[in-house]
């Protein structure tokens, strides 16, 4: 192996310093999975989200965008936990153009998503499967975001209760709903949508955390600072589950 | 114009023994004949068998008789037919069309053409001249009517010239009833009722007997006689119309059609079985393009090698339907080639169609635009409906009720939207409707109605705000009397999930016992 075209630690360090921190308004990856809970409908909305931001970018061709479909892949579990679409609940601009397909298994989801992206009528493609099927390997995950980057039409995957495995998706997050900012008018209400989002792998982008506000034109974003960990004096650091006494 | 070609057959003999009329073997007598059930019957006769009073449909025994010298070969009927059909298409340099007269002559149609050969004589001489240079011994004449060309071209002598001025009735009417293209039976019949000439026959339609006296059931009697005779071949009357231009006469005519065909001469000679593949790709490729401009597909395809010697290899291959696709047919051909003999190399390859059929031009590259492109939103549709099924690819659109699951229904993808009422959004809706309202289990609820604490899917939510209740009463004229009205909540717990549950009726509206909560939908 030629160790010469592998970068220097040096470079690492310097790269690691040109890749951004994560922002709404960053360029949004073409293949994308958001991970979370199948109870909630965090996913969905945050995909139409980064859609609705994602398109909002792409000032260029706004007016050909503005009136392309939008494609929302379910496969029957996703369905089964987590519902249909509900057209009077959807982002004002997408509700006449959503198209809905329920497919009966993952494979067929996968079909579904990839004859998706192949379209070029489409804005973006929605995807949501549930758990970990056979079928959403590694394999099936690179040929998504091959065929993404192909013919250039964004993917949003959400993943409901599924453990992050394999995958090519070029930004993975994993969501879950955070308490909302309450609406001017009645403080007792559910104020708009809010989302604790965690950044945990991405290609151009540093891992990190974010609370994610829906607001009406944009979509905010707040970084959440870790605590610090805890200072344990002298103890023994990473022990993780193990007896201390095995160290 | 109809041409007649009074000794094909043998005309087709002497070209093939390569002798001149009445010259070498001709000078003999001889006949072409054919074996029958009862022996040999003669087709056609020389010259020199005709002087011993030898005719045609004798049988080869009384001829012999008669000369016992006489020579025999027998006769080609097949070949005959085939090289009229050549000479038909031959004969399309006189004319836009052409019409096989079986079984030996050829009518060729001449409207409006004379001129560009300096007049109908001329024409005939040109005509003659050159089937003479073919060795064809021929009669042609010219008339207003394919039966009236007919029949002078067989009884009015050399090259007849019909004007449509003339009278045409008076012109033909001393030709034999035989001119009118009649079976031997009918003719018999005509011979028996004295009929002779053609101008009885027409004397007697035009309701004259010879003498001049009028008779008008003369044409009534002959339509009786042969009432039963429908085709024109069986029926006088008919033909003589058709002779006159009185009735249509609709003839075959004859098209050419060419295989098609492509070939390749090499610089070098080739002995590797590797060139002679790419070769014949390379023929594929030129036959599907040549197939693909005339809108047709190969059933059989004939592969000719022609060695550097002079020995020609073939290779016949047949589909069991029409196409035209190169690797299709390099494959096919691929398996054929493994025992070829090259010997001292192939010089020239030739691939021809020998038999193709209509193939609609396809586009084949559809995958690959689609590839390139992307595919249309409609292909796209039709794709997923195809193998999801119609009701899995839909698209919400609102109806007009107040029941938030019948608020919505589902269409086609791409049918226009229904026309609508707009609807006031008074209240904020959830993003997804879980298909059937599942039950909750309140644990603690607040004195103001709401649940302060409830338990869904084995996880308890703590309820840390409310907005409530909207209350959606039953759709009282489509639904029973004991439905309950439903009070909606929009909940948010300490996590931040954010829910939309009801309670099913109230506890006084005496529809039912304590009412029970239901989650239907769920908040991004």
């Amino acid at each position: 192996m030629d160790t010469s075209t592998l970068p220097k630690a040096a470079e690492l360090a310097v790269r690691a310093a040109r890749n951004p921190r994560w922002q709404p308004d960053a360029p949004m990856p073409l293949h994308s999975e958001i991970f979370t809970p199948a109870t909630q409908a965090v996913g969905a909305g945050a995909a139409f989200a980064f859609a609705q931001d994602a398109l909002k970018g792409a000032a260029g061709d706004a007016a050909s965008l503005e009136e392309r479909s939008i494609l929302w892949v379910q496969d029957a579990r996703a369905i089964k936990l987590g519902g249909r679409p509900y057209r009077a609940g959807l982002p004002e601009g997408l509700r006449h153009r959503l198209i809905h397909v329920a497919a009966k298994t993952p494979e067929d989801a996968l079909f579904a998503m990839e004859e998706g992206l192949r379209c070029r009528d489409l804005a973006v493609v929605v995807g949501e499967v549930a758990g970990n099927p056979r079928a959403l390997d590694f394999t099936a995950s690179r040929r998504l975001t091959l065929t993404a980057e192909k013919h250039g039409v964004p993917l949003l995957l959400v993943r409901l209760d599924a453990q992050a495995d394999l995958s090519s998706a070029r930004m993975r997050w994993r969501l879950t709903s955070a308490p909302s900012s309450p609406p001017r008018w009645n403080i007792a209400a559910p104020g708009r949508a809010s989302w604790h989002a965690e950044l945990f792998r991405a290609r151009a982008h540093p891992p990190g955390e974010w609370i994610l506000r829906d607001e009406p034109e944009r979509l905010a974003a707040e970084r959440v600072q870790k605590a610090p960990a805890p200072d344990h004096g002298d103890l023994v650091r990473g022990s993780g589950a193990r007896s201390l006494a095995a160290l | 114009m109809a041409i007649w070609c009074a000794d094909l057959a043998l005309d087709r003999w002497r070209h093939s023994e390569g002798c001149q009329r009445g010259e070498g073997t001709d000078a003999a007598p001889l006949a072409l004949i054919t074996e029958t059930a009862h022996g040999p019957r003669i087709d056609a006769v020389n010259q020199a068998a005709r002087a011993h009073g030898i005719a045609r449909a004798m049988m080869l025994a009384d001829a012999r008789t008669l000369c016992p010298t006489i020579e025999v070969r027998p006769s080609d009927p097949a070949g005959d037919l085939a090289f009229l059909e050549r000479l038909a298409i031959w004969a399309q340099r006189w004319g836009p069309w052409s019409a096989i007269d079986p079984s030996d002559g050829l009518l060729v149609d001449v409207t409006a053409v004379a001129h560009l050969f300096g007049g109908e004589r001329r024409m005939l001489a040109d005509v003659e001249a050159r089937c003479a240079a073919r060795g064809l011994h021929i009669r042609t004449a010219i008339g207003p009517t394919a039966g009236a060309a007919w029949a002078l071209a067989h009884y009015a002598g050399q090259a007849a010239i019909l004007d449509p001025e003339d009278d045409v009735s008076a012109r033909l009417a001393d030709l034999p009833v035989a001119a009118l293209r009649l079976d031997n039976d009918v003719l018999l019949v005509l011979k028996r009722l004295g009929l002779k000439r053609l101008g009885d026959l027409a004397g007697i339609e035009e309701g004259r007997d010879r003498k001049g006296h009028n008779d008008i059931r003369g044409r009534d009697a002959i339509h009786r006689r042969f009432r039963n005779r429908k085709s024109p071949a069986a029926n006088p009357l008919v033909r003589m119309d058709q002779l006159l231009g009185r009735v249509p006469e609709p003839l075959l005519p004859v098209v050419p059609i060419t295989a098609p065909m492509v070939q390749r001469r090499l610089v070098e000679p080739i002995r590797h079985r590797q060139l002679l593949d790419t070769v014949v790709a390379d023929l594929a490729e030129d036959m599907a393009r040549t197939l693909e401009a005339r809108g047709e597909g190969a059933r059989r395809l004939q592969l000719g090698m022609w060695r550097v010697d002079g020995e020609v290899l073939t290779r016949d291959l047949e589909m069991a339907a029409a196409t035209r696709d190169p690797s299709h047919i390099c494959r096919l051909f691929a398996d054929r080639l493994d025992d070829i003999d090259a010997g001292f190399g192939i010089e020239m390859l030739r691939l021809r169609a020998s038999w193709s059929q209509p193939l609609a031009l396809d586009q084949s590259d559809l995958e690959a635009a689609a590839e390139q492109h992307g595919t249309s939103l409609a292909a796209c549709m039709d794709r997923l409906t195809t193998r999801l099924g119609r009701d899995a690819v839909q698209r919400p659109v609102p109806r007009a009720s107040h029941i938030p699951e019948r608020a919505q229904s589902w269409q086609p993808p791409l049918e226009p939207e229904p026309a609508e009422q707009h609807q006031l959004a008074f209240h904020t809706r959830p993003l997804k409707l879980l298909d059937r309202p599942e039950r909750i289990s309140v644990l603690y609820a607040a004195p103001e109605g709401y649940p302060r604490r409830f338990s869904w899917r084995g996880q308890v939510c703590e309820v840390a705000r409310v907005e409530g209740p909207e209350r959606i009463a039953p759709e009282w004229w489509r639904e029973k009397g004991s439905t309950r009205l439903r009070d909606y909540y929009r909940i948010e717990d300490e996590a931040g999930r954010r829910y939309w549950i009801y309670r099913n009726g109230l506890p006084t509206d005496g529809r039912g016992g304590m009412p029970d909560w239901y989650l239907q939908g769920l908040f991004a």
